[in-house]
């Protein structure tokens, strides 16, 4: 009895009734064939188990794999993270590391005047910090509005709605190394948007050799490559309310600008909180789009936190990993610092 | 009627334009311009020649010079239009340019040498693709090689997120244990922390391990996503206890239960962790590159901004090469594209 093979459940997605098949749907059954015969043999091996530590502590089981690789990979570092923070040198092995207490953080915050990077020992990593928090209220605030507004459009019945969501969707598949040289062909010097230029009687313009039209471009080629997919979530939560709000607050007069205020935006606030929360946390990031694209130049222009933690720890002449670590670990207070602030926000908005 | 509900809600202009309907349709085909034409622009320019390259204004299509083989030259020499003084125009070879003045063949009559002021030629050119900017790099570089770094990384790596990460959803959702509340609030709570803030003592480990410059150290360190986690034990928690429970009686292991009942119910889930997993492995750059020094374990990313770097005139391979990379992730999406957006905006992850 307990040998009996239970009647195996099938997905939809994989018949396997037909005789004669597609080719697609003789390759997922055989798929499925080889799926089910790893799984089979690995069940002599789990059944085994089972019988010695009893059905309830399987949990353990299941989550160890995940677990393990959580802790070795995730949480094991972050916690040497702070360590590393906390030594000097160039050895890689903490053993090998001195210990210098705050040393590395005193060296990241040795400014006479925070505003001003130049007056900072370790500058980079000062203009790292203003660029990232202008990159991250521009490209959150630019990409964020014109994902809303797309959003709205493509929530009115528009003809052919599949096709343009997938329109506006397909740059965020591409990768930041690809987006990176799409765009670097375009803005050349005898690229496409200069023959434009010049086809209009203007002056060709060197993007690259200019800080603020470097910060321009990198802020636009990041909506451009993402905006799709906050436009996603956001057409989601749109359509996410119900229409019979809309019906009934027509019915008792309200004008299109009420029903906006009082309908569309309180219930489309919980998305657009998640959106910008998972827009600043990406955008905090910003890294191998822009030194692909910039290099970080011109000068610094386009130089970010996180690459000034590549490039301490592992570009440089000498490997500083601590001078790294400590700033990596500024980082990710400043992010939990940012999430607990929304989850905050997030928690009165759900008061009201 | 016109009213409130057609702006915000589902409802077409019925044969009325109204100014709302314009302006949609204005936004979006050039919102289908933006988004497409520097997608169609690199896979234009890709198939230029040098030459064609570098002409500006720049043409729209691949134009390329024609040229012809002429007896008593060794290389196949570029022909132009040329306007005689009698006012004929006659096709001819350049053989060489010598200031303002050019020498020039007529292709029948290889032996004489017409001299003609450089004004009166036009190029002759004709539309060809230059297919050699793909097939030479693929020849001379390692692109294969990278090419299948990166299968190997992302075909492996989305293989083991899936199966670890449905192994502790199901455990999360369907087991009472001891610190099953702790593992979750641990897991959840590093979903935003992103890989840059750890990666030097990331780095440390892979050294540790000894995994530098091999494919295990891009490939496991990623595999336990807390996304996957918790989108998959969410969606495992409306799967109902009773359909275990009878799996159970019947005698199935729980190993069974896990990959017989609940797998296949959670297949979407599943499809769309998949999804993410390929997109995620397949783009990944940041990790790759501090992992990976040697050239030949380079994945198509690394090796694209290598290859961009040390090759940085040499744009007409580096453009080929660029849209081999896009291809695979383009294929996919043209064929799951609904499948793929309508997935996201249900489960709301990236």
């Amino acid at each position: 009895m307990s040998d009996q093979p239970i009647v195996p459940v099938v997905p939809k997605s994989l018949p396997r009734t037909s005789a004669r098949g597609t080719r697609a749907e003789q390759f997922g059954e055989l798929l499925y064939a080889v799926f089910a015969a790893v799984m089979n043999v690995l069940d002599y091996g789990f059944a085994a188990l089972q019988r010695g530590i009893g059905p309830r502590r399987m949990a353990y089981v299941f989550v160890l794999p995940n677990l393990l690789i959580f802790g070795i990979f995730v949480l094991f570092p972050m916690f040497l993270n702070l360590y590393y923070s906390l030594t000097g040198g160039t050895a890689l092995f903490p053993a090998d590391r001195p210990f210098v207490g705050g040393q590395n953080f005193a060296q990241l915050f040795d400014c006479d005047n925070f505003l001003n990077p130049n007056s900072c020992r370790e500058d980079r990593f000062w203009r790292g910090v203003y660029n990232t928090i202008t990159y991250v209220v521009l490209q959150v605030g630019v990409m964020v509005l014109i994902a809303l507004l797309t959003a709205v459009v493509l929530n009115r019945s528009v003809r052919g709605r599949g096709f343009f969501r997938s329109v506006f969707f397909y740059p965020v598949l591409l990768s930041p190394v690809v987006i990176a040289l799409i765009w670097k062909w375009i803005l050349q010097r005898d690229g496409l948007i200069n023959a434009a230029l010049v086809g209009l009687g203007m002056e060709r313009i060197v993007f690259f050799l200019h800080a603020d039209w470097a910060v321009f471009w990198v802020i636009s080629i990041s909506t451009w490559a993402q905006m799709g997919f906050y436009m996603l979530i956001l057409l989601a939560g749109l359509q996410s309310i119900p229409a019979e709000l809309y019906e009934a607050s027509s019915m008792d007069g309200a004008n299109r600008w009420q029903s906006i205020r009082n309908i569309t935006m309180p219930l489309l606030m919980p998305t657009m909180l998640v959106v910008t929360v998972l827009a600043v946390i990406r955008a905090v990031q910003v890294f191998d789009q822009v030194w692909v694209l910039t290099g970080g130049g011109p000068g610094t222009a386009t130089t970010y936190v996180v690459q000034y933690i590549y490039e301490t720890a592992f570009a440089g002449q000498i490997a500083r990993f601590g001078l790294a670590s400590a700033a990596s670990v500024v980082l990710g207070v400043a992010l939990l610092l940012f999430t607990l602030v929304q989850l905050r926000v997030g928690q009165r908005s759900d008061m009201e | 009627m016109f009213s409130v509900t057609d702006f915000v809600t589902q409802t077409r202009g019925r044969g009325r334009l109204e100014w709302t309907d314009i302006f949609i349709y204005l936004y979006l085909s050039l919102g289908t311009l933006v988004m497409f034409v520097p997608v169609l622009w690199l896979v234009m320019s890709s198939f230029k020649t040098p030459a064609g390259l570098v002409r500006f204004p720049p043409d729209l299509l691949p134009f390329s010079l024609q040229t012809v083989s002429v007896e008593g030259y060794p290389d196949p020499l570029p022909l132009y239009d040329v306007a005689r003084e009698d006012g004929t125009v006659q096709r001819l070879a350049q053989v060489r340019r010598v200031g303002l003045e050019a020498q020039m063949v007529d292709p029948a009559q290889p032996a004489e040498i017409i001299r003609v002021n450089i004004d009166q030629r036009t190029e002759v050119r004709e539309l060809r693709l230059a297919w050699e900017n793909y097939t030479e790099p693929l020849r001379r570089f390692n692109f294969l090689v990278y090419l299948r770094n990166s299968v190997v990384v992302t075909v492996a790596a989305t293989a083991i997120t899936l199966l670890i990460n449905s192994m502790a959803g199901f455990a999360l959702a369907k087991y009472e244990f001891r610190g099953r509340q702790a593992i979750f609030v641990i897991i959840i709570s590093t979903l935003m922390i992103p890989i840059s803030v750890i990666l030097v003592p990331v780095y440390l480990v892979i050294t540790g391990i000894g995994w530098n410059n091999n494919l295990l150290g891009v490939i496991i360190p990623g595999a336990a996503t807390p996304t996957g986690v918790f989108l998959l034990r969410q969606y495992m928690l409306t799967i109902p206890d009773e359909l275990l429970a009878s799996a159970r009686i019947d005698g199935a292991s729980e190993w069974r239960v896990y990959w017989q009942i609940v797998l296949p119910l959670a297949a979407p889930a599943m499809a769309v962790l998949a999804i993410f997993s390929v997109m995620w492995r397949w783009n990944d750059f940041l990790w790759p590159l501090i992992v990976l020094t040697r050239s030949e374990l380079f994945t198509l990313q690394v090796g694209l901004a290598a290859f961009q770097g040390e090759l940085n005139v040499q744009w007409h391979y580096v453009l080929a090469m660029t849209v081999l990379t896009l291809l695979p992730i383009t294929l996919v999406f043209a064929f799951l594209q609904r499948f793929i957006t309508t997935g996201i905006a249900t489960t709301g992850m990236k």
